[in-house]
Order: C-alpha cells, then sequence, then structure tokens
C-alpha cells in the first residue's frame, strides 16, 4: 500500500537582509496510518514543516520539495481550490492556543457547524457537531455549542478545536503543540482523547512537540529535528538506543524522579550537526 | 442596574459639559449687559440690567439657573438673529446634520472596502495607491479641495449644483419638516426638489465622505493586517474556508469591534459643522451659525452651540459602546 503522506526534500526559506534563511533544510519521511511526533526546539523548523504540509507557509516564505505527495495528490502544486477541497475535508490542524485559535466573536457551534457544512453536510451540520462534541466527552454539548471562545477554559476549548478538526473525518491530522498551553492536569486527558479518536478512526496523526517523553509515550515512530533539518529517525519505544548526540543529550536533559542529578546537564551543540 | 449607571455616567458628563460652558460665559470678556442693552445706553439702565441677568447673585446660584434653564432648552436670546438659541439650533443643525450623514455614510460605505483591499494587498500597487489617495484626502485643505470641485464640477462641466442647500425655485416647493430637505422633499414626493437637493449635496457630501473616507480606509487597513496575522484565520484556512468569506466574515467581523469607533468619532467630527466646508459651499449648517456668532461676540449661541455639540459627542459614545456590546461578546459578559 501506498503511504498516506510522501515528504522528500522539503525546504522552506525566508527572505531576510542577509539573503533567504532556510529554516527547513531538506526533510523527508513517509507517513502511513500512524502516529508519528517530530520533537524539536523552537526553531527547529517542526511547526513550518507541519504548516508546509497544509500549504499554510506564510506569504513571504517559500516552500519547496521533490516530493508532497498526499494519498497519491501532489500538493506542490495544487490550486487554491484545490486545496480547500482537501483543508478540513482530508488534512486539518490541531493549533497550540485555543485562547488565540478560535474566532473570538464567533460561537463555538458557529465553528464547528462550518467545518461540517463547507464539506457537504448542511442538514446533518447541528447534529454532527453535537456528536462530535459528546465524542471528546464534552458533558453539556447544548451549551458549549452556544458559547463563545473565552467563556470555555483551555481545556474546554482544546477539545472543541479537536471536534473542530475532527467532525469532518480527515484522513491526516497534524496537531501542533496541541497541549502547550494547557494545565498539566488537563493535558492527560486532551491527549487521551485525541489518542483514542486518532486509533479508532485510523488517521494517519502527525505529533509537533518539543516534549520528547510524551512524543514517546504517544506516538508510533519519532524524527528528531534540529536547525531545520532531521537528524535521528527512531522507533519510539527504542528512544534510549538513540545514536544522534542531540537525542541523546535531549535525553539527557529529562527530569528523573528519583536522584538528585547535580549539576543540572547542559546540551552541548555541535556545529558539525548544522552540515 | 446597567441603564442606572450609564445614565448617571451620561448625567454627569453632561454636568462637567455645563459646568465648562458656564465658566467660559463668565471667563470671556465679553460684557453680557452691553451685548443686551447695547453700548451707548446710560448707567441706570446698564445697572438694571444687570441686576435682571442676575449677575450680582452669587456664582453658584448663577449656575444653578444656568442648569435649570438649559434642562427646559433655554439657553437665551442670540444677539444676532434675536431669536432663542434653541429655535436657531433646530433650524441650522439638520443642514449640518444632512451633510455629514451623507458624508459619513460614503465615507464607510468605500472606506471600508478600500481598507480590507489594500490590508489584503499589502504592499502591491493596489496599497500604495489606496495610501496616496488616503494621504490626498487627509492632508489637502478642504477649502481647496471644495473650491477646485466647485470650479471643475459645477462652473465648468455643470454636473452638479452650485453652492446652497437647493435652488431657490424649489424652496417654497415642500415644507419643513425635519429640516433634512432629502426627507423632506422625499416623504412630500416632490422629486423635483428631491434631485435639486441631490444635486446641491452631492459635491459637498463627496468632498466629506472622501475625507472620512481617507481615515476609515486608513484604519481599517491596519485593524485588518492586525487580524488577518491571528491563529484563528490559520485555523479557518486549516477548516478550508474560502479566502474571501476568511477576508470578510472572520477577519472583518473582528476588525469592525474597534472601526465602530472610529467610524463614529469621525462621525462627531463632521457634525461639529465644518466650518469651511460650510463657508465654501455657503452651507447654511452649524459650522456657519458658529462663526458667524464668534464673529458677532453672540455668547449665547456660542455656548448653546457648544453644548449641543458635547452632547452629541456623549451620544456618538453612547452608541459605539452599545455597539460594541453587539459585536463583541467579551465585552458583553463584563458589562
Amino acid at each position: 500500500m501506498s503511504p498516506l503522506l510522501s515528504v522528500e526534500n522539503l525546504r522552506i526559506a525566508f527572505p531576510s537582509r542577509q539573503g533567504p534563511v532556510e529554516v527547513v533544510r531538506g526533510v523527508s519521511f513517509e507517513l502511513g496510518r500512524e502516529r508519528l511526533g517530530i520533537v524539536g526546539e523552537s526553531g527547529s523548523g517542526k511547526s513550518q514543516t507541519g504548516r508546509a504540509i497544509l500549504g499554510l507557509t506564510p506569504v513571504s516564505g517559500k516552500a519547496t520539495a521533490d516530493l508532497l505527495e498526499f494519498d497519491g495528490i501532489d500538493l506542490r502544486d495544487a490550486t487554491p481550490a484545490k486545496w480547500r477541497s482537501l483543508r478540513g475535508a482530508r488534512m486539518s490542524m490541531v493549533m497550540q492556543d485555543p485562547k488565540f485559535s478560535l474566532n473570538p466573536v464567533m460561537t463555538i457551534g458557529k465553528q464547528l457547524m462550518e467545518a461540517v457544512k463547507l464539506h457537504g453536510g448542511k442538514s446533518e451540520a447541528r447534529d454532527k457537531s453535537l456528536a462530535m462534541l459528546e465524542a471528546v466527552q464534552i458533558r453539556d454539548p447544548e451549551r458549549v455549542m452556544a458559547a463563545y471562545p473565552h467563556e470555555l477554559s483551555g481545556g474546554m476549548g482544546q477539545r472543541a478545536m479537536i471536534a473542530m478538526m475532527l467532525v469532518t473525518e480527515p484522513d491526516l491530522l497534524i496537531a501542533d503543540e496541541p497541549t502547550s498551553a494547557l494545565d498539566v492536569t488537563v493535558q492527560i486527558e486532551v491527549l487521551r482523547i485525541l489518542d483514542r479518536l486518532v486509533s479508532e478512526r485510523g488517521m494517519g496523526l502527525i505529533f509537533i512537540s518539543h516534549d520528547l517523553e510524551l512524543v514517546s509515550t504517544f506516538c508510533d515512530r519519532v524524527l528528531v529535528m534540529y536547525a531545520g533539518r532531521v537528524v535521528e529517525e527512531l522507533d519510539a519505544a527504542k528512544m534510549s538506543e538513540a545514536q544522534h548526540p542531540y537525542t541523546r543529550g535531549l535525553i539527557g536533559c529529562l527530569p528523573k524522579i528519583n536522584g538528585d542529578v547535580r549539576p543540572l546537564p547542559v546540551l552541548a551543540r555541535d556545529a558539525a550537526w548544522l552540515e | 442596574m446597567r441603564a442606572l449607571r450609564l445614565s448617571a455616567t451620561v448625567a454627569f458628563t453632561i454636568l462637567g459639559l455645563l459646568v465648562v460652558t458656564f465658566l467660559i460665559g463668565r471667563v470671556v470678556p465679553v460684557d453680557p449687559v452691553l451685548a443686551v442693552v447695547g453700548d451707548r445706553a446710560s448707567q441706570s439702565t446698564y445697572d438694571r440690567a444687570f441686576v435682571e441677568l442676575g449677575l450680582d447673585r452669587p456664582l453658584y446660584v448663577q449656575f444653578g439657573l444656568y442648569v435649570e434653564k438649559a434642562i427646559t432648552g433655554d439657553f437665551g436670546e442670540s444677539v444676532l438673529t434675536k431669536k432663542p438659541i434653541l429655535d436657531d439650533l433646530i433650524y441650522v443643525f439638520p443642514a449640518t446634520l444632512e451633510l455629514a450623514t451623507v458624508g459619513i455614510i460614503i465615507g464607510t460605505l468605500f472606506g471600508i472596502p478600500v481598507g480590507v483591499w489594500a490590508a489584503v494587498r499589502q504592499g502591491k500597487l493596489v496599497d500604495q495607491v489606496v495610501r496616496i489617495l488616503g494621504l490626498v484626502g487627509y492632508s489637502a485643505p478642504i477649502f481647496w479641495l471644495g473650491l477646485l470641485g466647485l470650479l471643475v464640477f459645477y462652473a465648468k462641466w455643470g454636473l452638479v449644483a452650485g453652492p446652497g442647500r437647493i435652488d431657490i425655485s424649489y424652496e417654497y416647493a415642500f415644507t419643513r419638516v425635519t429640516g433634512l430637505y432629502l426627507v423632506d422633499t422625499a416623504m412630500q414626493g416632490q422629486w423635483g426638489a428631491f434631485r435639486n437637493v441631490v444635486s446641491h449635496i452631492a459635491l459637498p457630501g463627496a468632498l466629506l465622505g472622501y475625507y472620512s473616507m481617507a481615515y476609515i480606509a486608513r484604519m481599517t487597513r491596519s485593524f485588518m493586517l492586525n487580524e488577518l496575522a491571528q491563529e484563528y484565520v490559520v485555523t479557518a484556512r486549516v477548516k478550508g474556508v474560502a479566502e474571501w468569506r476568511i477576508i470578510w466574515v472572520h477577519a472583518l467581523r473582528n476588525a469592525a469591534v474597534p472601526l465602530v469607533t472610529v467610524i463614529a468619532l469621525s462621525y462627531a467630527g463632521l457634525l461639529e459643522g465644518s466650518v469651511l466646508t460650510e463657508t465654501v459651499f455657503a452651507w447654511p449648517g452649524l459650522g456657519q451659525y458658529l462663526t458667524n456668532s464668534l464673529q458677532n461676540a453672540d455668547m449665547n449661541a456660542v455656548l448653546g452651540g457648544t453644548l449641543l455639540i458635547g452632547i452629541i459627542f456623549v451620544g456618538l459614545n453612547l452608541l459605539s459602546d452599545f455597539l460594541y456590546t453587539l459585536l463583541d461578546p467579551r465585552v458583553r459578559r463584563r458589562s
């Protein structure tokens, strides 16, 4: 079976006064109906990689690739109309902070139903939305439908966001730091919901995070990115076998519950990793 | 509860306004007695008028009387027209109201789409053209543009009517009800007069419209740029929402919140009576009335007019606050 998504030599550059700066420099991977984690520090290009797959590279930037194929569709020269039919319907993205990623002047219900209606389903938009809100374990979906984003807590907002992105039953979901803006206690809950829905529906998932431990427990496979490149690809279960010094450094930085590590380990970066 | 607090705020603001106008009336070196009796009156006449006007009483008593009269709409008599100030204001204000309303409608109708367009095509040719048009509209003296407009569209091409609100031949074709000639003529089915009024108001209205459009477009552009950079816009794109809907529904709905204030304040500015425009177009409005009164040291008229402008400001601010709560659910909950 051919993979759901193939990315080969993805490059994203932004202009600057010193000439174009490449923030993603030749990323390649394949994704089936599995859960792939992408970890890396701020500026490693992990979010830009995710957005490029959805064709959402900022207008000032330029994304190029030797291959960018989703279910046999070449995304590199997709027209705006093609993108509109793919986004939402077949691929979608959960973003970081529901405080900013939900439209503040529209009710949750309106935003949810908009997603359904756009991809054919005008009559059942309301029922579908309610069912989806229940699926993300919102106890009082009627009330949440009528609520504005600022009336929900972070956890509730993010569940509404997940509902909005899954209600059209896409094949691929990109989750860009979906729990980073949430309280630790809520994080696990939201992750469980996401995990269950993704495995129930057999979707492909790209989980972008800076949290190595979280990614390794939640995903099947992990890409470690550094300065716009994939420095290592690992089975999530075999994190301890990491070869690359950067990955090893990251693992070494994880706090240990028993045993005080002093001095705290510092991640030493090597200019050679850039090559 | 909310209405109570609101009316208290309004009452307090207007009281403050009254204090200011009252004090100005006492401070300016215009003798209110001389304004009544004339400068050739004898000393005894002067003294009697001084007492009759209550100027021998303590200041706070005078203020009390002033407020009492103001509440009943009595601002005294105009030296110039010999009519009560209120009647004068009721006569001149509709002219300004009509012109300002036409201006703000044109300004909003064109300003918002143009501003949105410039924001969407930021840095492109459209944006530059809008920027230059806005700059001209904002910095060219309005009397110069007005005279130029009259020269070209009235004198040379004869496309519009000249100065004034209406031709004399139509002046008595309808009865004055609201004082808004467009409304009066239309309601009475006097279409000939209506067309004449339109032809008169077209040029000054378009000019004020252009002037406010320049500002509204500029502000719309910057509010829209701000909104289009927000994360919820990315969310909408991820959902597959069409670009026009993202711009006109998602982003503009958010940009509309601060825009309401901009438009309300522009409108208030136009309602003050644009003195220059009214002078160039011989428009018998508030601006012209106040200028004439000022030149003739007609303090009652000036203060009455000032009070009217103040009340308009308070009223429009109130209106924009109200629209705020309609447009922004986050404000709705707090209040």
